[in-house]
């Protein structure tokens, strides 16, 4: 059973990218109409199989480590893969009505699509270090190529900065990888758990590379230039996929190491240090978010900030009591999770907008609440999960944090989480006040056809929800994992 | 093994060399060509530092392989985009401020 669910999940999204680059924009719809709804199939059977029979590890296609693919399919992976299946059918479906299919370049849309989906999967389920590094390549390489998608120069500068800042990331972290390899000659995360002993300087060096060049590509503060760009010039579906999952899978790979690795390699330093990127990056991007003068920009920047809560898993979890680290761990996976929800909603919401206003610009929003208050109200929903207000899953998400700040004596995050909480109130409302003004009294506005209002509407109430779904979600972090398969894993 | 550190530590040199180009250069091109020598860097550590006193390891050659093929996609998505970039703009680099100093013929 398992072995159809886990070739659906990785051979599906690799032979509709292969499939759909022989079809033009509209057969690719309908091709890949049909492939999202198997993902969503698979994914969903997968969950609940994990769900009854606990985790287990996987060697594909019969090959086993270190030549063959291991996956680790355990509670959190499958909560994301169906995270991504949700997202990304969300913003699958959005694109199929919000691209213009007329235009030629639009049929390099679907391979993309698809291929950043195989990444995707395969980040989230991948146990060993390299085929974590060829799945971000994948990820990466397919995103660079939605950006530029458009073909404008702006698009392409964006597109190439976003570029150049992944390969960068990505071969840090390969750096890192050779490191551990030389010393154990095993590239399973598990097995290299095992035989660590003790912080040697070489493997020190080589967990600050990995953590250094996946905190590019997550862009973390102050290494985040490349992200507003990118995901601001991006079509808005592409910008909600960047925002909602590309960038979650790199922090996904820093957070499994640091777990795996971190109290043996990190130091109190290193754990605080990330913390206080964290925290940085909650300030200054929530600011310059309210600063900005375009939509999306407002809403890039914003990603900027609340990726900053996710490094406070760094300080949570170093040298903490278990339970604290627990809290902590379930605070960052339901930001995880919420964040994907409200930003894929929120980018969908200012796409529709901004093809309603026919501008960019935020002052051109000018008397859209009177005329079309169903998109600014999926912006709102999802800015009140962005801002923490209960019941939304941002709110649960940070209330955990919070306990785990205080449970673990560090209560300078608590400030950094009650103030990016009121600064992300400051920069949606900035949207809602402008929008509210009245200019006019003609509707000369652009209304978008209901599926694509419903689309964005769906996930910002899926993001509410999450807060009162919070404990079943987390339940599925503590499914007990099939331990003996780790021996199958060691050669 | 002596040997093997030798590899190592010229890949680490390699790195040295491609990270201080990516980062400095402006131009386009070169910045890519730096991001190739940083690959070939990190693929001379992976393998140098593999070799476990009984005969060649198999597992960082395939995994170099790999590393290679990708480094291949990366390089020609680059080349591609740096080309339209460079029919669209006439600039070879980065930059939006004024074109002074931009090289624009250079290519």
């Amino acid at each position: 059973m398992s072995q159809w669910l886990i070739a659906g999940l990785l051979f599906t999204p690799l032979a509709w990218a292969a499939l759909s680059l022989l079809l033009g924009f509209r057969q690719g719809r309908w091709l890949s109409w049909l492939g999202m709804a198997i993902q969503m199939a698979v994914s969903l059977a997968l969950w609940f199989a994990v769900m009854e029979g606990g985790g287990f590890y996987y060697a594909l296609g019969g090959w086993n480590a270190p030549l063959g693919i291991a996956l680790r399919v355990d509670g959190l992976a499958v909560t994301f893969v169906l995270l991504t299946a949700a997202v990304g059918t969300a913003c699958g479906l959005h694109a199929g009505v919000y691209l213009d299919a007329d235009k030629p370049w639009q049929r390099y849309f679907w391979p993309l699509f698809w291929f950043l989906w195989a990444g995707l999967n395969g980040v989230w389920l991948g146990a060993d270090l390299f085929n974590l590094y060829v799945s971000l390549e994948l990820i990466s390489l397919s995103a660079v190529g939605l950006v530029a998608l458009g073909g404008e120069a702006a698009a392409l500068r964006a597109a190439l900065r976003y570029l150049f800042a992944a390969l960068l990331g990505s071969l840090a972290y390969l750096l890192g990888v050779a490191l551990f390899y030389g010393r154990f000659g095993t590239l399973s995360l598990a097995v290299i758990d095992q035989l660590l002993v003790g912080g040697e300087p070489a493997l020190i060096v080589a967990l600050l590379l990995m953590l250094a060049g996946l905190a590019l590509k997550t862009a973390l503060f102050p290494l985040h230039a490349w992200l507003p760009p990118a995901h601001g010039i991006a079509r808005s579906p592409v910008s909600a996929l960047l925002s909602g999952l590309v960038i979650k899978a790199s922090f996904y790979i820093a957070a499994r190491l640091w777990m795996e690795l971190g109290d043996r390699l990190g130091s109190p330093w290193l754990a605080q240090g990330m913390g206080v990127l964290g925290a940085a990056a909650v300030i200054w991007g929530s600011w310059l978010a309210f600063c900005q003068p375009h939509l999306k920009q407002v809403v890039a920047y914003s990603s900027v900030a609340q990726i900053g809560y996710l490094f406070l898993l760094f300080p949570l979890t170093f040298a903490v009591a278990e339970p604290v680290s627990l809290l902590a761990q379930q605070g960052i996976t339901l930001q995880v999770i919420s964040h994907a929800l409200a930003k894929a909603a929120m980018f969908l919401a200012a796409g529709n907008l901004i093809l309603s206003v026919r501008s960019n610009r935020v002052k051109a929003l000018a008397g859209v609440s009177h005329f079309l208050p169903f998109s600014l109200f999926s912006f709102g929903l999802a800015g009140v999960s962005l801002m923490g207000l209960p019941p939304t899953g941002g709110f649960a998400a940070k209330w955990l944090l919070l306990q785990a700040s205080l449970a673990s004596g560090q209560w300078w995050w608590v400030v950094v989480l009650l103030l990016g909480g009121v600064l992300a109130a400051a920069y949606v409302f900035r949207i809602y006040r402008a929008s509210f003004l009245e200019v006019s009294n003609s509707d000369d506005f652009y209304h978008p056809p209901q599926s694509l209002e419903a689309i964005p509407m769906i996930l910002a109430l899926l993001a509410l929800g999450l807060g009162l779904v919070a404990e079943p979600v987390l339940s599925v972090l503590a499914l007990p994992f099939e331990v003996v398969a780790a021996e199958a894993v060691h050669p | 093994m002596s040997l093997n550190l030798l590899y190592a530590l010229a890949g680490v040199a390699l790195c040295g060399i491609g990270l201080a180009g990516f980062l400095l250069l402006n131009h386009l091109l070169r910045r890519l060509l730096a991001f190739n020598l940083l690959g070939s860097g990190v693929f001379l550590v992976l393998v140098g530092l593999a070799q476990h006193g009984d005969g060649p390891d198999p597992v960082p050659q395939a995994l170099v392989l790999t590393g290679i093929v990708v480094a291949i996609a990366a390089t020609a998505l680059a080349i591609v985009l740096i080309r339209r970039y460079f029919h669209l703009t006439g600039r070879t680099s980065l930059d939006t401020g004024n074109n002074a100093g931009d090289g624009g013929g250079e290519s």
